[in-house]
């Protein structure tokens, strides 16, 4: 990971830690072990370093930060992403080809690349390659890819620390008894006309 | 080369360690007699059972160190304590060109038990006599009365949760406290009730109170991973370590049974094994053995037991080994179910399934248009999140950004599904035999499959598609597209390759084209291959499981079943391997073998 970006993410996670202010312990945790990864270096292991900023680019819009709740680039789910593609020839393949998508269908509308973008041109484009009825030849591959894109950030922020306070799993607990709560059967009653 | 085998004659050597290996294990050591145990996989200790880890102590999160999740193979074990899988490195099987088959091999002191679904029904009456029901397949030289006594031992040694519902497909037991039903469970017990059919609180061999010094379940929901407190069963933790305590049982891992060795009179006087450890062939003598490998391992056993004496494989002039095998019939259906967007969140892990719908069809079988039953499994809840967990809202909503974060948050918890798990009847086309060319890494002859699902089960496979899409659009529920035909086993990522097909395509008419039926093999019910029967002509072992041609020789795993009936298999394993257990203790009492 080069200087800026390094300096970029911890600013990120300052800001973020400090607008929580009570961010879950085994989050914050987490926040930090990554934080310390990346002021380590981080070079990418199955991309080049201009396709990682954009494909961490891309899981930020993704998975953005939300009410100071971090998302996905202060959790380094890019970072995730290019760890398991360099182990696997055919994740490789989809992230190279549509990384280079992106650059390219953003040359042809003006900008010099997707990394570089404006915010608003990058959103333009994404909101057409994240719905299938937009399928068209010629965003066919970016639909394709942004699926894939889209699949593995969200596994990788849900089954995170983060995630799983996100979506306020519950589980996971020892329990002396099983009684689930009558009110929680009520409102599905209710709700199903059962 | 085979180093000549130690002067100790074993009164029995047991070979597997799953749930006919343990039950064997633990009632011959009860009675007082000695085991040796060979277990093809590494010993098994609880400080290996990681049932509460949650995916982020994993860098892959469970998607397998090489990202398999995305794109096909198998991801492993990574929380639970089994080592298996359909792969195993230098320990191929083939496939006949044609059939589809995936045969799943637990290596590792307890085996399949450690982590398998916990389902514990009993058979039905009915279920022993499938020819004199409806002229297919062949009856069991056994009746439920046989049974019964074992399968109380086994309920109330092991602990099993139900009710007393006098249901005929569902014959009680003797039953623990199950766990209340969770808020999706109601939903399909009275999506059910308004179709006429009966849904009950689920059997599963978790404990709800102390038994036998083992504490009562947590609730923590992973069963499937294998339990530190051993509040659920596996043969492990509540067979094999209880046995060695007196003393009677002596263990060897990681050995792999390569042969049988027997004398002139044709019995077995040992047993070759591979030690995995060195590589080397060693011998171990016995008064008499067990095959508990799993059904397709011990017909490969007695197979590859091949001399002279016996050319097509010991115990096998039936030349009905490898042959009558079946596996469950798999079909799943899911819906997202709006009626739960919104409810009040809890914990709803529990324990596997708090509820399941018996097989209802019993007295209109005929008019039916398959000759056999199935039963149904339901899944729901905010299980831990794992990869993959979110895949099917995020289909269906797409876009991306804090949207699609709050339609994750709506909708987490909210999709249920229903897994039918049918009976198969034995065709001729669906058997193991020995692949004439292909060797695993010992040298050892593997096997090839054949496999055929016959009309019987994609009718019983469309009935099964129309029933789930009743019960779950009488709740109210979206059925999603394309997740028919999955196994869908707990515990095991099942994902697909591809997520451009995820919500494609609509389903297609079921009446015309295949239904969405599992692989030969994939739900891990295979049994048959070295069935039970009076007549050595048509079958290789008797009603007590010691095989016609060889006195001293026994079978205990899911080899012996004559049919395969809707129930999952593992209580009837436990049960005839504790009748199988109890006359062999008396056949060697009295000298008889």
């Amino acid at each position: 990971m080069s200087d800026v970006s390094r300096r970029d993410v911890l600013r990120r996670l300052a800001l973020v830690l400090t607008a929580t202010g009570t961010l879950d312990r085994v989050a914050a945790a987490e926040v930090h072990q990554l934080a310390a990864q990346g002021a380590g270096g981080y070079t990418p292991r199955s991309m080049t370093e201009h396709q990682f900023k954009t494909l961490e680019r891309l899981t930020d819009l993704i998975i953005p930060v939300e009410n100071g709740a971090p998302g996905a680039v202060a959790a380094g789910w890019a970072q995730w992403i290019d760890a398991i593609s360099s182990e696997n020839d055919q994740l490789k393949t989809i992230y190279r080809d549509g990384l280079t998508w992106l650059d390219t269908t953003m040359k042809e509308r003006g900008a010099a690349e997707f990394l570089t973008a404006t915010a608003a041109q990058q959103t333009t484009l994404l909101d057409q390659i994240a719905y299938r009825r937009n399928q068209t030849p010629a965003l066919a591959p970016g639909i394709t890819f942004f699926n894939w894109a889209r699949r593995m950030t969200v596994d990788a922020f849900y089954t995170s620390a983060i995630g799983i306070k996100d979506v306020d799993y519950r589980g996971n607990a020892p329990m002396a008894s099983y009684p689930p709560p009558a009110e929680s059967i009520a409102y599905a009653l209710k709700k199903s006309s059962l | 080369m085979t180093q000549p085998a130690s002067s100790t004659v074993h009164d029995v050597i047991v070979i597997g360690s799953g749930a006919g290996g343990g039950t064997m294990t633990k009632v011959l050591a009860d009675l007082g007699i000695s085991v040796l145990l060979l277990e093809a996989g590494p010993m098994l200790s609880m400080g290996d059972l990681k049932e509460h880890m949650l995916p982020y102590h994993v860098p892959h999160r469970g998607a397998g160190a090489r990202g398999q999740a995305y794109t096909g193979g198998s991801t492993g074990f990574t929380y639970s304590a089994t080592f298996g899988g359909a792969q195993l490195e230098g320990e191929p099987y083939t496939v006949a060109p044609g059939s589809d088959f995936s045969w799943f091999r637990s290596r590792i002191l307890g085996g399949r038990t450690n982590h398998y679904g916990r389902i514990t029904l009993r058979f039905a009456d009915y279920d022993f006599r499938p020819r004199s029901t409806d002229g297919l397949g062949t009856d069991w030289p056994i009746t439920y009365d046989d049974l019964a006594p074992y399968y109380d031992k086994a309920e109330t040694f092991i602990g099993v949760t139900g009710t007393v519902e006098k249901i005929r497909s569902a014959p009680d037991g003797i039953f623990q406290t199950p766990a209340a039903l969770r808020a999706h469970d109601v939903l399909v017990q009275r999506s059910c009730a308004k179709l006429g059919i009966r849904a009950i609180p689920g059997r599963q061999a978790v404990i709800t109170k102390t038994t036998n010094g083992r504490p009562a379940c947590h609730y923590c929901g992973q069963c499937g991973r294998g339990c530190m407190t051993a509040s659920n069963y596996a043969s492990s933790y509540v067979q094999i370590f209880p046995a060695m305590k007196t003393g009677k049982v002596q263990i060897i891992a990681n050995a792999m049974a390569r042969e049988l060795i027997t004398d002139d009179s044709g019995k077995v006087t040992a047993v070759s094994y591979i030690d995995k450890t060195t590589g080397s062939e060693r011998q171990v003598r016995c008064r008499t053995v067990v095959l508990s490998a799993s059904a397709c391992e011990s017909a490969r056993l007695l197979l590859n037991s091949k001399s002279s004496r016996h050319p097509q494989g010991l115990a096998n002039s039936s030349g009905t080994v490898g042959r009558y095998l079946t596996d469950t019939v798999g079909s799943s259906l899911g819906a997202f179910v709006p009626a739960l967007v919104g409810m009040p969140r809890y914990n709803s892990d529990g324990y596997g399934t708090h509820l399941y719908v018996p097989w209802f069809g019993l007295e209109k079988q005929k008019a039916l248009g398959f000759p056999r039953g199935y039963h149904i499994e339901v899944g729901g809840g905010y299980g831990m999140p794992g990869i993959g967990s979110f895949t099917g809202i995020v289909n269906r909503h797409e876009g991306y950004g804090v949207k699609m974060k709050q339609a994750i948050r709506d909708e987490y918890g909210t999709t249920v599904s229903l897994s039918g798990r049918g009976e198969m009847i034995p065709n001729d086309k669906s058997f193991c035999e020995i692949d004439p060319e292909v060797k695993d890494r010992w040298g050892i002859p593997v096997l090839r499959f054949h496999w055929e699902w016959s009309d019987h089960e994609l009718n019983q496979v469309r009935h099964m598609q129309e029933t789930f899409r009743a019960i779950l659009e009488g709740m109210g529920g979206q059925i999603a597209a394309n997740t028919g035909g999955r196994g869908g086993r707990g515990g095991v990522p099942t994902t697909t390759a591809s997520p451009t097909a995820a919500g494609a395509t609509p389903p297609a008419p079921l009446a015309q084209a295949r239904p969405p039926i599992s692989r030969g093999g994939a739900i891990i019910h295979e049994v048959g291959a070295v069935r039970m029967g009076n007549d050595p002509k048509t079958s290789p072992i008797n009603k007590f499981c010691q095989a016609h041609e060889v006195k001293n020789l026994f079978v205990a795993d899911g080899a012996p079943f004559v049919s395969n009936p809707d129930k999952n298999p593992t209580h009837t394993i436990v049960a005839l391997a504790w009748r199988t257990a109890e006359y062999l203790a008396e056949e060697l009492r009295k000298g008889n073998v």
